[in-house]
């Protein structure tokens, strides 16, 4: 017998938090949502009065005027903080920023912060939902659903896809949530690159570890290539950036693994040349375009769904 | 506080590892010494002698803590010579080792002078300065180990950071000789470690901390251990927390190195998991491991590889804490949790209870070089009395030092130091027996 379901996720802090049965109904209501954004008129009321707050403690283009263009097609009021990501440079603290953001009741605090676990943080503190747009190198849930969206709208499902992704899975919180969200919806999903920039223990998430690229895109159904984040590294993590291209970039002659139907993703922004050539990233296997577009969509049925719009 | 020139400690079990001693008996303090040890019931409380019937709970040498962090000089709105000294009295420490990461650094006999003036006027219980190994620890020069000892330092470290610099730390190794101060070496190969935030593994990776390998604690082991060696000196490593580490220590004492080592309560008693969604209070340097170095740790401790447990008690308000995980600050407050968690491993019949009080009381000042550990007649009267039975709830309220950066806060414990006197005086009273 089955119970009736309800999303009942007053925050969306990760994929980990999410269960199959929700994915699927963010997909959905995602889905449904898309139309809004190709309508002359591209507004709604459905959030009329509801006060969202975007807390942007990195710098991000498309990430946050795709949750800004979400919630105005919502009608929902917006407002950009833009801090600097220190704690101690701003001599306020996060918890002190929180609280005063608080008081002001917003009904949605949308955060993206270069240090794991700070969205966590914040909702412990205060009573409006957080959305975490990108912690640290934790994750990045609204991009893996919007990854799954565009999946399953090309695909037709995500169950028993093969997916690979390719490059620096260490400092990738998209690659964190995406390897955590398809596992759930029974994808198998297959991670290589550079083994400096495979974390410790990425198989106990789910992921299965190819030493060889080629190994990862055989017969793959979605091939997706991530940012090599030039301005994160460390440590010494690779010798050039041409020699990564060289032997773990996308380009046509590797697809030639895949599954002739494959579909190429990059959640952005593109290194042209190092993690896919032009011809792959613009060909007509690529979907990148599509994933941004759905980006919308994701992230008006998020903020939809947290406000408990269950009674559509 | 109240001295008294006669007390009479009755029916205890005593509890003395150096006199291989573990039976009931009395304790007679006169004027701060041990005066006289009996089989229980054997001393006749002598006129205006103030006597505490003890019914059979422990009576132990007073514990040692050789690496504790008391904030003052520089942070005292962490914790004072004072309130640090007062909470060591309170988790049964007669006497504490503190480090010198302070500010200043004590790396001069200025500092050294400094604290231990303090502690003589406001202490709770002895404290033993260490200075560091090189000025202001930046691992550059050798501090002045002649003028330090001469100030009452007991050893050099340079805890917090490592010596990246080996030929510095076999310098420190050799003229620490002619002024006869233990290194203490805090074990880090920073560049490994270098803005890790927790145990690097599975966990790690999930939660999108930056990791710290357990090679990271064990390469500096054995360079110190080989340099120890190279130069004929002894050493002693600070905090070990990694199976690998231990095993390390293991084969130099085989070997016949002079080699001792420390852990702590929490990589006994806690694993990485602890870390659950970014507790801060489960930050510490090094971090949590996993299960299987706790296990070794465990296997380390009951085998005699580690010698001492010290609590690496470190406060921090929540200013430091209360922020993202990866810009919290290192460290948790150990002194009063040490005796309960110590007392598990003996119900899980890990350690004897003589084990035990070689740890925390024995070893320490066999490593130090410094006075107590003993219940000798003759010796001074630090002494620790352990109820194994009581139990307590560590609340936030309760909590003695001036932070709570603790992760054992709310835990139901079994058994606590009771009683603790420091020189025949008493420090802490959880008997009640303040008044006459």
């Amino acid at each position: 017998m089955e119970f009736e379901y309800r999303f009942q996720h007053k925050h969306i802090l990760g994929m980990e938090e999410l269960s199959s049965r929700d994915i699927t109904f963010i997909l959905d209501a995602a889905e449904s949502f898309k139309e809004i954004s190709q309508r002359p008129i591209k507004k709604v009321p459905t959030l009329r009065g509801k006060t969202v707050i975007h807390l942007f403690f990195e710098p991000s283009t498309r990430t946050r005027l795709s949750f800004e263009i979400a919630a105005k097609r919502m009608s929902a009021d917006t407002f950009n903080i833009s801090a600097s990501t220190s704690s101690a440079k701003k001599g306020e603290t996060l918890i002190d920023t929180a609280k005063n953001l608080a008081s002001m009741n917003p009904d949605i605090i949308v955060i993206r912060h270069s240090s794991s676990g700070s969205p966590h943080l914040l909702a412990k503190h205060i009573r409006a939902s957080v959305i975490n747009a990108g912690d640290g190198t934790h994750e990045h849930p609204s991009q893996a659903l919007l990854d799954m969206m565009t999946v399953r709208e090309k695909k037709g499902r995500i169950a028993g896809l093969k997916i690979a992704i390719i490059g620096d899975i260490s400092h990738s919180r998209v690659a964190h949530s995406n390897i955590l969200g398809f596992t759930k919806m029974g994808a198998k999903v297959h991670v290589s690159g550079p083994a400096t920039l495979i974390p410790a223990g990425i198989e106990q998430m789910g992921a299965i570890v190819c030493p060889r690229v080629a190994d990862a895109v055989e017969d793959a159904d979605v091939v997706m290539a991530l940012r090599i984040q030039q301005e994160r590294q460390l440590d010494p993590l690779l010798p050039t950036l041409r020699e990564y291209a060289s032997f773990f970039g996308i380009n046509r002659s590797l697809m030639r693994a895949a599954k002739p139907d494959a579909i190429i993703m990059h959640p952005g922004p593109i290194n042209r040349g190092v993690e896919m050539t032009t011809d792959v990233a613009d060909g007509e296997q690529s979907v990148i375009m599509d994933q941004v577009t759905n980006g919308v969509a994701v992230r008006m049925a998020l903020l939809y769904l947290i406000m408990g719009g269950d009674d559509r | 506080m109240t001295f008294r020139h006669t007390l009479l400690l009755r029916n205890g079990r005593i509890i003395d590892p150096a006199n291989t001693i573990d039976e009931p008996g009395d304790l007679l303090v006169i004027d701060g010494m041990i005066s006289q040890r009996g089989k229980a019931g054997s001393i006749a409380c002598p006129p205006e002698a103030a006597c505490i019937d003890l019914q059979g709970i422990w009576l132990v040498p007073g514990l040692i803590d050789m690496h504790v962090h008391l904030r003052e000089p520089g942070e005292e709105y962490k914790e004072t010579i004072a309130s640090g000294t007062r909470t060591a009295a309170a988790g049964g420490f007669t006497a504490v080792a503190c480090m010198p990461n302070t500010n200043p650094v004590n790396d001069n006999q200025s500092v050294t002078s400094f604290i231990l003036t303090k502690a003589a006027a406001e202490g709770a219980a002895r404290v033993y300065p260490v200075g560091a190994i090189s000025k202001n620890s930046r691992g550059t020069e050798l501090a002045e180990y002649g003028e330090l000892k001469r100030a009452g330092a007991v050893a050099v470290s340079d805890d917090g950071r490592p010596v990246a610099n080996s030929q510095l730390m076999r310098r420190a190794l050799e003229y620490s000789g002619n002024h006869d101060l233990l290194v203490i070496s805090h074990a880090e190969e920073s560049s490994l470690s270098e803005n890790g935030v927790m145990n690097e593994g599975p966990l790690s990776t999930r939660l999108g901390l930056r990791g710290i390998p357990t090679v990271a604690e064990e390469i500096m082991i054995y360079r110190d251990l080989a340099l120890a060696e190279y130069v004929g000196r002894p050493i002693h490593i600070a905090h070990i927390s990694t199976r690998e580490s231990v095993d390390l220590i293991r084969r130099a004492k085989r070997k016949g190195c002079r080699v001792t080592a420390e852990t702590a309560p929490h990589y006994f008693s806690l694993t990485e998991e602890a870390v659950g969604i970014y507790n801060t209070r489960a930050k510490m340097n090094p971090p949590l491991r996993r299960a299987d170095d706790m296990a070794a740790i465990r296997e380390g401790l009951r085998d005699g590889t580690i010698d001492a447990i010290a609590t690496d008690h470190a406060p921090h308000s929540a200013m430091e804490k209360d922020v993202e995980f990866d810009q919290a600050a290192n460290g948790i407050i150990g002194l009063e949790t040490a005796v309960p968690l110590t007392l598990a491993l003996v119900r899980e019949n890990i350690l004897t209870p003589a084990r035990m009080i070689e740890l925390l009381s024995l070893q320490p000042a066999r490593i130090l070089g410094v006075a107590g550990g003993t219940l000798t007649e003759g010796s001074p009267a630090d002494i620790t009395v352990i109820d194994p039975e009581k139990k307590f709830v560590y609340a936030k309220e309760d909590v003695v030092s001036k932070s709570c950066n603790s992760p054992f806060l709310g835990w139901e414990f079994t058994g606590r130091a009771v009683l603790t006197l420091v020189g025949g005086r008493i420090t802490f009273d959880g008997l009640g027996q303040t008044e006459n």
